[in-house]
């Protein structure tokens, strides 16, 4: 491409906005001068610097999430092009004009393209997803992990809260208060530890409860969804086994852990 | 046990599309084939499922009332997805969509059929191969058996699909693609024995 071409090309986006958590949502355009590389990012911090709609009218600026710009930590997913995704990763070069970008309104919108993924950071404090090694005294190592197991318990570890799996999901919406995709799968990571294995029961009741691991309905988005491309419907196949032995030993009693 | 009743409702709804109401299906189905080798043929396994001994409790333990509970929780799971397959047109996420419309479709075809046949030998109504040739005399109502047919078949096969994932039986994703064909196969053999059971009245 020339150079003179480069200079006028230009990038137009739609933006869903919404001024507060209570307030109606609209869509304003802006173009912006196409500069090499750009991401949505950069491109949203070149609106804030000078945020004029394509009517010429002077704006307030969009408000947005992000943290690390590497796709490690799920800060700043939002729909890019009807699929949600994060922003940073999100190459202006590889995405269909107009760009249209909006909030992941399966969570409470903050602001614009703000969310509040709190329910997620619940969620994981639900299911318990860590492994209790205090004591008040030194218990000494753990049993250790077969190097196969750790290699494929590393993939469901990349899980970044995003909420991108939440977002593809037909069965987590204000009807149902299915817990999603993202937690169940921790449950298996921690449950797969050799001393989170301790208290797997703990875990594979918690997902037994409303909300739980049986709402799921096989649709397979958060799969196809998550980009860090978990397993997560392996994992959610792996914890039905594994709460189907679970009520067995609920009903009939057993003295296994 | 109260804590997880929805895990158990899940379940339970899961397990019973399979048994006994798959079960049925197939079995309904198989006896409805016998009109393709004649009025007698089918009259005769008609009559003979007619005068299984324990009739009533069997139609009431192994039909009626796991088909009730499957339907009304089924309207109840169908109603609190949020079909997003314009967003995502993944396949697995077109089956959850089509599994959730042809539950439903099967449920109204099921309702009517009941009333026209079963309930109406309760009425006196005689339920035989001239029954079944005068309803499918109408090309509406025959148009309706097959979309029903059909809509049932599929909803079974994709729900055995879905069953052999719910109990963790199908883990790994090539299990779920080698269970995908097998149910299509499924699909494919039981709608030829529906399909030429329904002809086999017009």
């Amino acid at each position: 491409m020339s150079e003179a071409a480069v200079k006028s090309k230009t990038v137009l986006f739609q933006i869903t906005r919404q001024d507060g958590p209570d307030s109606d949502s609209y869509v304003e355009e802006f173009e912006l001068d196409y500069r090499p590389n750009m991401n949505v990012i950069s491109a949203l911090m070149e609106i804030r610097r000078n945020p004029v709609n394509t009517k010429g009218e002077h704006t307030t600026p969009i408000t947005w999430d992000m943290n690390c710009l590497e796709e490690v930590c799920g800060a700043c997913s939002m729909v890019i092009n009807g699929k949600p995704r994060q922003s940073c990763t999100a190459l202006i070069d590889q995405l269909e004009q107009p760009i249209r970008l909006a909030p992941m309104k399966t969570f409470p919108v903050v602001r614009d393209l703000q969310v509040d993924r709190s329910r997620m950071f619940d969620s994981l404090k639900k299911v318990k997803a860590w492994i209790p090694i205090d004591g008040t005294y030194d218990l000494g190592p753990g049993p250790r992990m077969p190097e196969k197991k750790r290699q494929w318990a590393y993939e469901l570890s990349k899980c970044m809260t995003c909420g991108v799996c939440l977002e593809a999901c037909p069965n987590v919406n204000s009807k149902s208060d299915f817990i999603g995709p993202a937690p169940l799968s921790q449950v298996r990571l921690f449950n797969s530890h050799p001393t989170g294995e301790m208290n797997k029961a703990d875990r594979l009741e918690e997902i037994m409860g409303d909300g739980g691991l049986a709402n799921c309905g096989n649709s397979q988005n958060c799969v196809q969804s998550c980009p860090k491309g978990i397993p997560l419907t392996t994992s959610i196949a792996a914890l039905n086994r594994d709460t189907t032995l679970q009520s067995f030993k609920n009903f009939f009693g057993s003295d296994r852990v | 046990m109260a804590g997880n009743r929805e895990f158990l409702n899940r379940r339970l709804h899961s397990l019973l599309g399979v048994i006994p109401v798959g079960v049925f299906l197939i079995q309904h189905l198989v006896v409805n084939h016998f009109a393709t080798r004649g009025e007698e043929a089918f009259n005769s396994a008609s009559h003979f499922m007619e005068s299984l001994p324990f009739r009533y409790f069997l139609e009431i333990f192994i039909i009626f009332l796991p088909l009730l509970y499957h339907a009304i929780y089924g309207l109840y799971i169908a109603f609190t997805a949020k079909n997003n397959t314009s967003r995502f047109g993944f396949f697995r996420n077109w089956m959850f969509l089509v599994q959730r419309v042809t539950g439903v479709i099967t449920l109204i075809f099921i309702v009517w059929h009941v009333w026209e046949t079963r309930i109406a030998a309760m009425f006196g109504a005689e339920v035989n191969y001239d029954m079944m040739a005068d309803i499918l005399s109408s090309p509406f109502m025959l148009a309706f058996y097959i979309v029903g047919v059909l809509s049932a078949i599929f909803h079974f096969a994709n729900g055995l699909w879905s069953f052999m994932v719910s109990w963790g039986i199908t883990v790994s994703p090539r299990s779920q693609l080698i269970s995908t064909y097998v149910t299509l196969v499924i699909f494919i053999a039981l709608s030829i024995v529906g399909i030429r059971a329904i002809f086999a009245f017009v």
